[in-house]
Parts: C-alpha cells; structure tokens; sequence
C-alpha cells in the first residue's frame, strides 16, 4: 500500500510539471465520457417517459383499424379502405365476452372559434366510452351522454391546450364555441395528460359525439355515414389476448372474408405498439452510447500517444531515475498512475460536463434526460480501465528502458 | 579485504555491433580502498565510459568479477542493481540531470523515493544534504533559477542522500567556468576527506584529475597507468587565492 501511495506522489509530482500537457492529454476523455453520459441520459430519459406512458396509458387497450397494415401507433383518420363500421363496433361490444368497453372513433381537424381567438386543432367524433378506455378525466363539468350520441347533440369536450388557447383563463362550460361555422356548446374540461409517446399533446383535442362530428365536422370525404376510422377497445383485466382473438374472429365473420383472404383490418394491442416504442428508444439509447464510447475509446489512444511522447521526451529522466534506484517496477507504476490519474481526472471532468449537458439538452429541447447513479459509477470504472489499457504499453517502454541508453539520449 | 571498496578481477567488456565484436574492456584488474578519492583519464574509445557504467552498476561486465563493498554485481539482476545503485552509489553528471520545474529539495528527495528502507522524514534529510553543500537557503529554487555551479551542488547533495559508499562522478565539471570548478573540487575534497567518501571522477582533464589522490589512464580498454598524485592540488587554498586575487585588482 505504501509503495502505491509512493508511485502516486510520484506520479502526481511529474504531472504538476506540465499543467498544459495534462491538461491537453485529458481532453479526450472528457469529450468522450461526456458524450457517453449526456448520450446515455436522453436515451434514459426517452425510455422512461414511455414507460411513464405505458404506465398511464389504461392497459388492455385494443385499437382495431381498417385496412391490413398500419406503423406506428394511432394513425388519423386518413383511411384507404373504409371497411369499419359503426355496427361493427356495436357488434364487438355484444358478441365478445373478453371485451369490457368499445367505442368507434372518427378524426379530423378542424378550425375552432372562440370571439376573438381561433385554434386549430384535432377533433375526436365518438362515444362516451371512450374516455374511460383512453383513461381521460373530466376536469370541470361533465361528459357527454349516449344520448347525445343518439340525438347528434352539438356538445363538446374540450382538452386544457384548447382551452387555454381560446379562452384566455376564463370559465368555458357553458360558452358556445363554433366548429367549422357549427356553435358547439362545452359541458366539460378534460383533464391535462401531457405529451404521448410519439410526442403529441395530448391535451390538444376536442372530443363531441360521433354522430355529430360525421355530421357537422368530419364530414366529407366519406360515401357511407356509417363507416369508423377506427374502433377502440378495452379488454378485461387479463383477457386482451382473448380479446384480439374474438375480434378478429367476429370481424371476418362479418366481412365475409374467405380463410385465404387477409383481414381487411388491423387488430392490435395498444400496449404492444408502446413496448415496440420502448424498445426501439433502448435501441436508439444503446446506438447513442455506442457512438459516444468510440469517441471514449480515441480518448484513451489520445492518452497512449500523448504518454508515448512524454516518455521519449523524458528519456533522460527515467534514465536518471533509474540511475539513482528505480526499479522496473517503480517506473511502471509511475507511468500507470500518471496515464490512470490523467483518464480518472478527465472522466470526472467529463462526468460533470455530461450532467451540466444533459440539464441543458433537457431545458433547452424539451427533450426528458435521466442521469443515472449506474451510469456515473460505470463512467468512472471505464476511464479508469482506459487509462490502465491505454496507458500500459508507454509505461511498459518507459520501464524497460536501458539506462545508459536513457542517460546518453540528447 | 575489508578496507577495499572496489575489487575488479580480469574483468572484460564486449558489445556486439552487427557481426563485430567490440572489446572495450579487456582485462582490467585493480582495487579501490574505502576512503580514496580517485580519477580516472583516457582519451573517447579507452573505454574509460564503459568502465564507469560498470562501477556504477549500470551495465554488468561479460566477464570477470566485480565486487562492490564485497557483493558480487555480475550476479546480480535489473532490480537488484537499482537497488545497489540507491544504496550504495550517488552519481554526479555532467549536465547535472535535476528534474525541471522541481525544487532544489525535491531533487534531493528523489533517491528516497526509491529506498527500501526508512520512509520518514524526506524533507529533515534532504535539507541536511543541502546545507552540507551550502545551499540551504534555496531550497524552493527550480534548476532554472539556479546558476550551473548551484545547480551541480544540488546534484551532489542528491548524490548524498542516502548515505552511498561511492560518489561517482562523469565530468563533473565538464559544463562549469574555472572558478565554479573549483568550488566543486573543493566540495569533493571535503567530503572526501572530512567525512571518508570514496569518489570516483572520470574526467578527460588532467588539471581536475590532480585534484585527486590517485589517477588511473585508460588506453584501449586496458589500464595504461596507475600512479599516485605526489601532490594533489588543494582546492580550498585555490578559492582563497582567487579572492585575495579579485580584491587585489590593479587601479586601472
């Protein structure tokens, strides 16, 4: 132990010598473990705010949607084959024992004027179900009834983002809103839910009944006022396998689809389209950290090269050194330390720089970061296995230096 | 036997260049007594450098013995030789080798740093050292605010430290003026007398040379003389000389 403590004194001496050499070696690995944590912190941050998602999303979700293909998750309204209908829907909530709620969705935008202020935002046409599917909560006021379904009632609920946009903090149950030149009335105010997964605002949304909105609003593009862009379903607590199962089945049934036919729909479990998410984000975490560690690892070759010209440079001295006792082993160890205090120090630095940029990218593009204590430690141990590895080969050549040779060198 | 410092038995030195051989030792017998204050002369290619190296135990001979204080060094591996080199010799170089950017002090620490033994206490026995060679008072000082004559003075008190049996010393002088020289020499002479540490000098200069109470010639890897200094000259009487002589100075 004390011959440690010995070759660090050492050590520590001969790299007060030249500030500006130490300082310039240690360059790489700051850059390089900086990148690696502020990098690993977004990755972090974007799997956590999914799981986050995931977590407040309402599991057993089912989004069944026409057409056989769909990427991603939620698509718009925008559908190639309208092949869904409001009667499927009915028919699923009926004939499927694994399904807890159903309600049929159909979505535009839609231009909304409030005196003077105007928004543009999404308009959701469905029934009342849908919000305890989707987990939404009335803030102030009430939802809209089936019976304002089944009376295609101008009724509207309105999302805080809306809200905040038209009204400029006043109270807005009860006020007449229009849409597309139709007065909706507002009875209630959704509560604020934040950004989804993909990075929408989720709380940039008017939901009214379906009838109404095919009447008044989404209108148009449709030949048949009975079509749904999509159907959204909550299974029972455990049965969503089941669930998909038996939609599947009841549709194709009522499609009269052949069984050498595909499904002219798509089934699929909302969780699943998050978990794909999560493990896309890990992914993309992982390519990040990798990318950061390359330039880890030309830090430490940085620190092999800068130490392999300061032991050329200091030929005479480890000739000297060696001349007044200085075993092989002694000069070993000095050039380690020196090359794992300069990798040690740098990585702290560079742990301090990685924090300060994760704070920065999190403010400044909004983006989630998470700096974890694993990382940090992680950070730590790699430079110090950067700067034994890189440092290893100059410390080598340094201690098995002739010392005549050593002495003689000009 | 016990008074020799230095027994060197037929010893030989080859190097291998390509496919020739070089002898530049050969056949090199003689002993050293503890206590003697020694020069030794030849001219580039006498082997005179390569006999030092081997004094010093930095190279080992490819034949023959050399006892050190009556340890054998050809026997001895990489290690072992640094640690006789720590214990028991304190080199003196012509461009005097102190570490840049370093104090005075801790140059003179160095050695210790690599000592087995006893760890305490550096900085007591690194200002002893200094002050027994009259720098005491410049301590902090890094070589580059140090003239070449402190600096050298600096080396010898590293030398010092550790209380070696042999001061060896490569042209001490080689990059010093006249007077700075001499206040070497007399430095040599004290501790040599004073205090009965055998030195070794190798020089090229016959005038420093006689400062020395024995001078041994090198020619072609054999020793060509070895002779007694009838009258080595005095040092200290010198520098009283060269300061009545300063404050002699004739009126223009």
């Amino acid at each position: 132990m004390n011959k440690v403590l010995q070759s660090m004194r050492i050590a520590f001496r001969a790299l007060r010598v030249n500030k500006l050499r130490s300082a310039l070696t240690m360059l790489g690995i700051i850059i390089g473990v900086g990148a690696v944590i502020a990098m690993v912190a977004v990755g972090s941050g974007a799997t956590a705010r999914i799981q986050e998602q995931i977590a407040s999303i309402g599991s057993n979700v089912i989004i069944i949607q026409p057409g056989s293909q769909n990427f991603g998750g939620v698509k718009s309204g925008n559908t190639f084959t309208q092949t869904l209908t409001e009667d499927d829907a009915r028919a699923v909530s009926t004939e499927c024992p694994n399904v807890l709620y159903t309600a049929p969705l159909q979505q535009g935008n839609a231009q909304v004027i409030f005196g003077n202020n105007n928004w543009f935002t999404q308009v959701r046409g469905t029934t009342p179900d849908y919000l305890a599917i989707r987990d939404m909560e009335i803030q102030t006021g009430q939802p809209f009834t089936q019976g304002d379904v089944d009376s295609s009632a101008k009724v509207a609920l309105l999302g805080k983002t809306v809200v905040d946009n038209l009204f400029n903090g006043g109270d807005p149950i009860g006020q007449i809103i229009r849409i597309k030149k139709v007065p909706f009335t507002v009875v209630g105010v959704l509560a604020p839910k934040g950004q989804s997964p993909t990075g929408q605002d989720q709380d940039d949304v008017i939901i009214m009944p379906i009838s109404t909105a095919k009447k008044k609003v989404v209108g148009g593009r449709q030949n048949n006022m009975l079509t749904v862009g999509q159907i959204l379903v909550q299974a029972r607590e455990g049965g969503t396998k089941f669930a998909v199962t038996e939609i599947q089945g009841l549709l194709r049934q009522r499609h009269r689809l052949q069984p050498n036919q595909d499904d002219d729909f798509d089934v699929r479990n909302l969780e699943e389209v998050y978990a794909a998410q999560e493990s896309s984000a890990e992914v993309m975490s992982i390519l990040l950290a990798s990318i950061a560690s390359v330039s880890l690892i030309v830090g430490g070759i940085g620190i092999m090269n800068i130490m392999l010209v300061s032991v050329t440079e200091r030929t005479k001295e480890i000739g000297l050194r060696q001349a007044v006792g200085a075993k092989t082993k002694d000069i070993l160890a000095q050039f380690l330390v020196e090359a794992v205090t300069l990798s040690v120090l740098g990585g702290t630095i560079g742990i301090i720089l990685g924090v300060a940029a994760s704070l920065l990218i999190s403010y400044f593009a909004q983006w989630a970061t998470f700096v974890s204590i694993g990382s940090i430690v992680l950070a730590f141990l790699f430079s110090g296995l950067v700067g034994v590895f890189f440092g290893f080969y100059p410390a080598r050549k340094a201690a098995f230096l002739d010392p005549i040779e050593a002495l003689r060198y000009e | 036997m016990a008074n020799e410092l230095i027994r060197i038995d037929n010893l030989r030195k080859d190097y291998h260049v390509g496919d020739f051989t070089v002898h530049a030792l050969r056949h090199v017998s003689l002993t050293i007594d503890r206590g003697t204050y020694v020069a030794i002369m030849g001219p580039s290619g006498s082997g005179k450098s390569t006999f030092m190296n081997i004094l010093g135990c930095l190279d080992k001979p490819s034949a023959g013995t050399y006892h050190l204080d009556e340890v054998s060094i050809g026997e001895l591996d990489r290690d072992e030789l640094a640690d006789i080199r720590n214990r028991k010799i304190g080199f003196v170089f012509q461009q005097f080798n102190l570490l840049a950017r370093t104090t005075a002090l801790e140059n003179v620490e160095l050695p210790l740093l690599y000592a087995d033994g006893d760890k305490s206490k550096f900085k007591e026995r690194a200002m002893a050292a200094l002050t027994a060679v009259g720098l005491d008072n410049r301590a902090d000082h890094h070589p580059s605010q140090l003239s070449g004559g402190q600096q050298q003075r600096v080396a010898i008190a590293r030398s010092l430290i550790n209380n070696p049996r042999l001061i060896l010393a490569d042209e001490p002088t080689g990059a010093l003026d006249s007077k700075t020289s001499v206040e070497i020499m007399a430095i040599f002479q004290r501790l040599n007398r004073e205090q009965g540490i055998s030195i070794v000098v190798v020089t090229h200069e016959p005038d420093i040379a006689h400062y020395a109470d024995r001078i041994i010639t090198f020619k072609d890897g054999k020793v060509l003389t070895d002779e007694l200094v009838a009258e080595p000259r005095n040092a200290k009487r010198e520098l009283e000389q060269w300061v009545t002589e300063d404050e002699e100075e004739p009126a223009a």
